[in-house]
């Protein structure tokens, strides 16, 4: 897939930009819409690195997303709107260490004990944030200065799959789905699981955190009670819909269910969204369960 | 390329049940040894005391010196201990070529660094890791089937490719649990050349722990019968075969000849 | 001591109604293997129903009076035991033979339609409403304690129901046949078990007790509103897996154990703020040294 290869991040990146210096021009409400899909999409293709390719189940990404927004957002408060980048950088580094603190009760642990613990972590994340007076506590960040532009978003989305997709299909890449198919069989063969299930953890903890900068920077507020369980539950639904390890499924996913909230509510069916939300995923899970953005058979060697 | 496994008065008990006593065994060099006995008799249990399922309870494994009682999966394929599984895991979600590609891993020299930046060491260094990997389906006449999903081929050319993998990691002995299990007369015979074809071409020591005589008889220099956790026989094949308290062993137990 | 004493009665108390929701999580767990998501959303159901009952009823009985209660306690049980098996025979018995991640994500899709079918305005809407009081509250004093006496009801009522629920599963067939498919479904389905009747079963078992784990949490609580479920049944799905989850005494044990320990922390300044958290961080820590839980039996992987 060409996902991986450096020429396609440039070109992406270049698009990004090119399609975000007209961003003036926009209309401001679709404009927003079009950064939260960007933002959706790398959770999406963060968690699935955990969840699809190495077959960890993860219910906790969301608290990620805090760990990286706050901190963010309180960097750039802190120092000037000029430190966004790195903000954006220290956000995703601090969730990649909360991440690693997940990631190594969850090696000893398998299917549903994982799931527990990880949406665990995501409340305690959550409850600590609450508490926090250095993070405005219940109330959370408000005022956060609107530094996030078409570009930051869809370019990070873009570095998240290409790192996702080079990553994963590379030799050594090929371990997370070992470990995802067989931990047993890929420890025989010299694949850590323990290894490649906190590398995992680690950088889809990373992307979400950066996701978080970039949702902070957006929304303008961070509020700890928007990341809790059922937050992490939204990008689940992503991943499972997108075929649970296809990336470019994924992807599509990510950008249905964040757009289909707001087609449901233009629509004045505002009351009925959630309930249709729900209906669906139901009836997905009954009809068509390998995810609806997957055609032809799985081929193993692709993205 | 020599190898040297050796298991030094190993007993192994769980609470008031003792499933191995006192074992001697060693398996050195480019040997092809057998392990074999009735049902029960523990042979699976030596196995996975040799893999580190279990730990011994007294006596102490060692390969090329190294204790091997701490040591996880791992550590042990780096040291060069390389095994199958009695039912087949091959990775179900790869094909054939990834499926070893996976196992060649385990000796390349770049990792998590070089598959982001995709420098033109990079590039080198996967392109020597693909014709490694068509080197050893070709030997193994599995190429022609290298974009299969590995569980699509045939029971007998699963087992082939899962002995494939695991001569992709260049072990120094190869440990085969119960290879023959499910196959019928004409793939056993295919298997025995394959086992015979391994350790000459690979040079490599070979541990087969079987079931079925016919394959054990027909390929392995030395033989160990193992009965109640207890070896009560060691030799060639012949030796092995005519030895009374084996046949005693053996006696109202349904077994190939 | 004396605040020991109190803080012991509450924590028991909070325990019981935890233990009640628990066991309805693990019985599931234990007969389908999988995590019933929509089981907290039948606990909030009870509730609502025993709400609705309680005028009709004072008008037949006398109002707020002891067996009013149980007429009404038990009529929301019963309801409760029949939505159970609906939502069994609708969105779960079609998906027996998928993997268990389609089930557990459909699980999460009754559960979200359940609460936001309710939460519309149409059907009991978002806010909180009161609920009635049952059966008269008198504090009593007792060498110094004052105890409130729904709390001693609640424990009561809880040990009467574990006893009954001990001797079904241990006395009768269908707890045999219970047991029987949690072991090892095909075999139970050869010895002639009704399959589809023991799940059938277990759920309304499950969700009955569920019903009055949710009046006895309402009685506790400020009001009552559609998402009232989920933070008792995230507690209660702790304590199932703290218990080691498919272990019927298990359940019961990890609900009071998270119920004392929640009430304890709730009792002491500073650790009070951080109740929703507590649970978890119980259960990572008991999970890490126990991974298969206090109860559970570690499954080691026969290869």
């Amino acid at each position: 897939m060409i996902a991986g290869s450096r020429r396609w991040l440039l070109a992406a990146l270049a698009a990004a930009f090119a399609v975000s210096w007209f961003s003036p021009h926009y209309n401001r409400y679709y404009l927003g819409v079009a950064m939260d899909v960007g933002i959706a999409v790398i959770m999406a293709v963060s968690l699935n690195l955990i969840n699809g390719h190495t077959g960890q189940f993860s219910l906790g990404h969301a608290g990620f997303m805090a760990v990286g927004g706050f901190t963010a957002a309180k960097l750039t408060m802190l120092t000037s709107n000029a430190f966004f980048p790195l903000s954006l950088l220290f956000g995703g580094l601090m969730a990649a260490c909360v991440g690693l603190i997940v990631g190594v009760p969850s090696l000893r642990l398998k299917g549903d004990y994982l799931a527990i613990v990880t949406l665990g972590f995501g409340e305690i994340i959550r409850v600590v944030f609450q508490n926090s007076q250095a993070f405005g506590a219940a109330t959370g960040l408000t005022g956060i200065p609107k530094l996030t532009t078409l570009f930051w978003t869809w370019g990070a989305a873009a570095v998240t799959v290409y790192v996702v997709t080079s990553l994963v299909n590379s030799t050594y890449g090929r371990g997370f789905i070992c470990v995802h198919d067989d931990e047993v069989a890929a420890a025989a063969i010299g694949v850590s699981p323990t290894r490649y299930k906190v590398t995992a953890f680690v950088v889809g903890a990373f992307f979400a955190g950066v996701a978080g900068g970039l949702y902070a920077h957006h929304k303008q507020v961070m509020q700890p009670d928007g990341f809790g369980f059922i937050r992490s539950i939204d990008f689940v639904v992503m991943v499972i819909l997108g075929g649970m390890g296809r990336t470019a499924g994924v992807i599509a996913a990510a950008i249905v269910l964040t757009l289909l909230p707001e087609f449901l509510r233009v629509r004045e069916f505002a009351s009925y969204r959630m309930i249709i939300y729900s209906l669906l995923i139901i009836g997905l899970m009954m009809a068509r369960p390998q995810g609806l953005f997957t055609f032809g058979k799985k081929s193993a060697s692709s993205v | 390329m020599s190898a040297s496994l050796l298991l030094d008065r190993v007993t192994l008990r769980f609470g008031g049940l003792t499933a191995v006593s006192e074992l001697t065994l060693s398996v050195a060099g480019q040997e092809l040894v057998g392990l074999i006995g009735p049902n029960g008799a523990g042979k699976t249990t030596v196995f996975n005391l040799i893999t580190g399922v279990y730990a011994p309870t007294a006596g102490a494994i060692t390969f090329n010196g190294r204790p091997t009682a701490r040591l996880k999966a791992p550590q042990l394929a780096r040291l060069g201990i390389a095994r199958t599984f009695q039912n087949i895991r091959l990775f179900g979600s790869l094909s054939v070529f990834d499926n070893v590609r996976a196992a060649v891993q385990l000796h390349r020299p770049h990792g998590i660094r070089d598959a982001l930046w995709r420098g033109r060491g990079f590039r080198k260094a996967e392109e020597a890791v693909a014709g490694q990997v068509m080197e050893i389906l070709d030997i193994f006449r599995l190429a022609k089937l290298r974009d299969e999903p590995a569980t699509s081929l045939p029971y007998g050319d699963q087992r082939r490719l899962e002995i494939v993998r695991a001569l992709a990691t260049r072990p120094r002995l190869l440990l085969l649990d119960e290879p023959a299990a499910g196959m019928n007369p004409t793939e056993k015979l295919d298997l025995m050349k394959l086992i015979r074809f391994v350790k000459d071409k690979f040079q490599i020591a070979v541990l087969l722990v079987e079931h079925d005589m016919q394959v054990v008889m027909g390929i392995c220099q030395r033989v160990a019968v193992l009965d109640y956790g207890v070896k009560i026989a060691e030799g060639t094949p012949d030796q092995v075969r005519s030895d009374p308290k084996v046949i005693e062993a053996y006696l109202g137990d349904d077994h190939e000849d | 001591m004396q605040w020991f004493l109190q803080q012991l009665i509450n924590g028991l108390a909070l325990g019981s109604i935890y233990a009640l929701i628990a066991l309805g999580y693990t019985m599931v767990y234990g007969v389908l293997g999988f995590i019933n998501f929509a089981h907290c959303d039948v606990l909030m159901l009870g509730a609502f129903a025993a709400s609705f009952l309680a005028a009709p009823v004072a008008r037949v009985l006398a109002p707020q009076s002891y067996c009013g209660a149980a007429v009404i306690i038990l009529l929301a049980a019963g309801l409760c035991a029949l939505i159970g098996m609906l939502i069994e025979f609708l969105a779960y018995r079609p998906l027996r033979r998928r993997p268990k991640l389609t089930v557990l994500i459909t699980a999460i899709g009754v559960s979200l339609f359940l609460e936001f079918t309710c939460q519309h305005p149409a059907v009991f809407g978002a806010a909180t409403r009161p609920f009635p009081k049952l059966i008269p509250q008198r504090d009593c004093q007792w060498r110094g304690l004052s105890f409130n006496t729904n709390d001693i009801g609640v424990l009561l009522v809880t040990v009467l129901l574990l006893v009954a629920l001990w001797w079904i599963v241990r006395r009768t067939r269908i707890g045999v046949a219970m047991r029987a498919v949690s072991f090892n479904e095909s075999a139970a389905a050869l010895m002639g078990v009704n399959i589809n009747r023991v799940i059938s079963f277990t759920f309304a078992l499950g969700s009955a007790l569920a019903a009055v784990a949710g009046v006895f949490y309402a009685m506790r609580a400020p009001g009552i509103e559609p998402l009232m479920g989920v933070q008792p049944g995230l507690r209660a799905f702790t304590a199932a897996v703290v218990g080691g989850i498919g272990n019927l005494p298990g359940a019961a044990l990890g609900g009071v154990l998270i119920g004392l320990l929640e009430t304890f922390a709730g009792g002491i300044p500073g650790l009070s703020d951080y109740r929703d958290g507590i649970a978890f961080a119980i259960l990572i820590l008991i999970l890490l040294f126990k991974p298969a839980g206090l109860l559970g039996k570690a499954q080691v992987e026969k290869v």
